[in-house]
């Protein structure tokens, strides 16, 4: 594992933060089925309404975005005010869950598209703000909702249909973090920018085979820039490759040499019970490593169970209009890699 | 990456390890479930005629709306979508399919407003059926109209 004095970019795709910027607090809004889920308990609220009280899922889905990023901010003891620049963004069209989630909160705002990994751009981002000096707190979000994605990507909730068992189950909620040039327990210690890739799978129900490579050619480069080997982490997290996306991953990593089988995690499987929540291949959507970060590695790397985590929140980049058109789907993926304030200290000693 | 597949081979590997549903178990629920919807019909049918004097032809008429509407209400309820999610084919092939899949872009789309909510997203799903359900009777009629100047049907 790589260890330097000075802040840079560091080999092909990757920057190393000297002063790394930290992660100084968090809010995770689930949905019910989120809720009801393996993870449940993790979260920060539930909220059983999935219009949250509004009229449209859209509204809905704004409302969850707000109401993490307010409870971040709460927790991070700031006002609004105090935030420099805002990364956020959403699945629906021009990003409309995120405008008119924080269109109020009066934050400097950059509008971002990566996806399902938009959690990880948004970090990214972030981060490389602070680091370079240009803000002292940014908020990093991002949200998806399943009635806003159903209907946008594919049908109607009430429309009667059957689902393959290789699809995904959008994740209804929202995650939001506070990172801060000064405090933190978990801190930004590098990320990984990922390239598209394109491997030709045109099957819209079978994301994790999309994304898959896109995780895989991060990964690899993460561990080349880095100077790594996968048992320097406790956990490698990947967004929502679900059942199908591990086992690509874990083969086209292996045929390069790489094992990563025993700290492979992936969001998506983690969140829902597929076999009494009827949710095929596993959850999916911004919110999906979002809240997953947010509520339940955050959580187990204060605790101290893990000390260094990849967090690598993967995206399949099409629209209705691309599918329709017979393009094929290509996935990106963006590592973060997150540690434990004390890390770096008790590994010199 | 150093080695990295080529498109066919992964498109091959996916496709391999992608599970797919067990088609005989499919048919088995769809029989099922489509039985129980004809079976319903034929019920309404003979209720109408036992009780009521109305003809044959026009029970057919009245079979059909009842089972309509029943599925726009199990629609509204939601109740149809988990009909559908078991059934497969089998709820959705008969009229009551073709009615929830109207039924359900209206309530979902109705936010958008009466024109571009309902007026222009009702169709989405049953648009296709309805057109080329259309053409291909009109396709249809057509070849029975050139055999009957042929002299081939009477």
């Amino acid at each position: 594992m790589v260890k330097k004095l000075k802040t840079g970019p560091l080999g092909k795709q990757s920057i190393y933060f000297a002063k790394a910027p930290g992660l100084r607090s968090w809010a995770s809004i689930a949905g019910k089925k989120e809720g009801e889920g393996p993870l449940g308990t993790y979260f920060d609220e539930v909220i059983d309404d999935a219009a949250f009280g509004q009229d449209t899922w859209e509204e809905g889905e704004s409302k969850f975005m707000e109401h993490a990023c307010k409870l971040a901010l709460k927790k991070a003891g700031l006002c609004a005010k105090d935030i420099r620049y805002l990364y956020g963004g959403d699945l629906l069209g021009q990003l409309i869950a995120t405008t008119f989630g924080i269109k109020n909160m009066d934050i400097p705002f950059f509008g971002i598209y990566g996806a399902c990994s938009t959690a990880g751009e948004a970090l990214s981002m972030g981060s490389m703000a602070i680091a370079a000096g240009y803000a002292d707190h940014v908020l990093a979000t991002a949200s998806s909702h399943f009635g806003g994605a159903e209907k946008t990507f594919r049908f109607p909730l009430e429309y009667g249909n059957q689902r393959p068992l290789s699809a995904t189950w959008t994740v209804t909620g929202s995650g939001a973090f506070v990172l801060s040039s000064t405090e933190g327990e978990i801190v930004i210690r590098g990320i990984t920018t990922g390239k598209i890739v394109d491997y030709g799978v045109k099957d819209s129900q079978n994301m994790g085979a999309c994304m898959a490579p896109a995780a895989a050619s991060t990964i690899y480069q993460h561990l080349q820039d880095f100077s790594s080997t996968p048992d320097d982490y406790d956990r490698i997290f990947t967004g929502d490759l679900g059942k199908i996306g591990q086992d690509l991953l874990l083969k086209l990593l292996s045929e390069n040499g790489i094992d990563i089988s025993k700290q492979h995690r992936d969001c998506g499987i983690e969140i829902f019970d597929p076999d009494t929540q009827n949710t095929g291949s596993g959850g999916s959507g911004c919110g999906c490593s979002a809240i997953t970060l947010a509520g339940y590695i955050t959580r187990q790397m204060l605790k101290g169970e893990w000390k260094r985590v990849l967090f690598v929140p993967t995206g399949a980049l099409l629209s209705t209009v691309s599918f329709n058109e017979g393009q094929p789907i290509p996935g990106i993926a963006h590592a973060i890699l997150l540690e434990t304030k004390n890390l770096r200290k008790s590994e010199d000693a | 990456m150093k080695k990295e597949p080529t498109k066919d081979a992964y498109n091959e590997y996916v496709e391999e390890i992608t599970p797919t549903a067990n088609v005989w178990l499919n048919c088995l629920k769809a029989f099922i479930t489509g039985g129980i919807i004809c079976t319903l019909g034929q019920i309404i049918k003979n209720l109408i005629l036992y009780y009521t004097t109305i003809s044959e032809m026009q029970a057919g008429l009245w079979v059909t709306i009842i089972l309509v509407f029943l599925s726009v209400l199990l629609t509204g309820l939601n109740v149809y979508p988990s009909i559908a999610n078991w059934g497969g084919a089998g709820a959705l092939v008969p009229i009551t399919g073709f009615a929830n899949s109207v039924a359900a872009p209206a309530i979902e789309f109705q936010k958008e407003g009466q024109v571009f909510g309902i007026g222009v997203k009702i169709f989405t799903i049953a648009g296709p059926v309805i057109l080329y359900g259309i053409f291909s009777s009109f396709i249809a009629g057509l070849l029975y109209w050139i055999g009957m100047l042929m002299g081939w049907v009477h």
